[in-house]
């Protein structure tokens, strides 16, 4: 018998990480500001993502979401009442979304395409991504800003203990700080250990309930969009 | 749990670049698997006969390199090496560092193949018996 070492040093998401290259370029080439949420199932996504919607469309930014889910199309009715182009994803038991899945629901998508560019329509595209703190990590979908999210009802430490997704993200959202208080809800702890594992990253406070907060978030929106463009 | 569309993955890569060996049967397929990878090595051995049965990496040995988290701090002017996962600060001076030189490495490194070919051991057996 003859062995042989065949070297290869190959990615092994190569194939996603390329679709992805191709989906940020995509996205530069018609101006649009894409981000990808993720957090645990029940951090209040959805909640987050239609009264960021809706806020932005009535300050006149052309929007839209992406939105996955292993099954029904409940979240992209949600959204849709924002009066947003929405799109839904079904993974059918898949953990996460991939770059693949978001070319598919991208491709021939008339609402957000402008003048034959397709997303030339937009200012901002949300991915939101499946309920999910460890898979997603791993799969680039060509997003400009990856964002953590984490409720005031999970924990302090979810940071610490889903190093990997928060160490990749951008920014930081905490949402239902409405609850902070009846949750009895470590702030200083929660952005600490943040900062323990992505030291230096944007933090959000909000409440999809009151809007606590997302003034900031609109500004970060704004200002992220005006320096890529 | 997306270690099985990893596996999936990795079979696929190897499948590939063995059309260079026909016939060949592959014995180990080595990894480097970053601590921030976000994949347990555990889970990716689990389902690593699964994915690959039916394929030429059938019967295969699936070996996980784990690297640490490489962290270049600028204060001290070098890489250094984090112990663990939970604090991204530099282990000689203690400030914050965000600069990533190593971690978030998921790649098949090599295989190792048999390389007599099926068809010959075929052929040596009908000659045998002529």
């Amino acid at each position: 018998m003859t062995t042989r070492i065949v070297e290869l040093r190959r990615g092994i998401l190569k194939k996603n990480d390329e679709l992805a290259a191709g989906l940020r370029a995509s996205y530069m080439a018609a101006g649009v500001l894409t981000l990808n949420l993720v957090s645990s199932p029940g951090t209040g996504k959805t909640a987050f993502l239609e009264r960021t919607l809706r806020e932005l469309r009535a300050r006149g930014s052309r929007v839209a979401a992406l939105v996955g889910d292993l099954e029904t199309d409940n979240d992209a009715r949600r959204l849709a009442s924002s009066g947003a182009p929405v799109r839904q994803i079904n993974t059918h038991g898949i953990c996460h979304l991939d770059a693949e899945m978001i070319a598919k629901h991208l491709d021939g998508w008339p609402d957000v395409a402008l003048g034959g560019v397709p997303l030339g329509g937009l200012d901002y595209l949300f991915i939101e991504n499946v309920g999910n703190l460890v898979c997603p990590s791993s799969y680039d979908l060509g997003e400009a800003i990856r964002v953590a999210m984490l409720s005031v009802t999970e924990g302090e430490d979810k940071p610490l203990k889903y190093p990997t997704l928060f160490n990749s993200a951008d920014a930081a959202v905490i949402t239902k700080m409405d609850l902070a208080e009846p949750c009895g809800f470590d702030r200083e702890t929660a952005l600490r250990n943040m900062n323990e594992i992505r030291p230096g990253i944007r933090i959000f406070e909000t409440s999809a309930k009151t809007g606590a907060g997302m003034e900031e978030w609109f500004t970060y929106l704004a200002e992220e969009r005006a320096a890529r463009s | 749990m997306h270690e099985l569309s990893i596996v999936t993955s990795i079979v696929e890569s190897v499948t590939e670049s063995l059309a260079a060996y026909p016939g060949a049967r592959v014995l180990e397929v080595r990894l480097r698997v970053g601590a921030l990878a976000s994949v347990v090595p555990e889970s990716l051995e689990f389902c690593y006969p699964i994915a690959t049965e039916g394929t030429p990496l059938e019967g295969s040995r699936l070996v996980v390199n784990v690297l640490p988290v490489v962290m270049h701090c600028a204060p001290c002017g070098q890489d250094v090496e984090l112990e663990g996962v939970q604090s991204f600060r530099c282990p000689r001076c203690g400030e914050p560092c965000s600069d990533m030189r190593q971690g978030r490495e998921m790649e098949i490194e090599s295989y190792e193949i048999d390389e007599l070919p099926n068809n010959e051991i075929a052929k040596d057996k009908v000659e045998a018996k002529i």
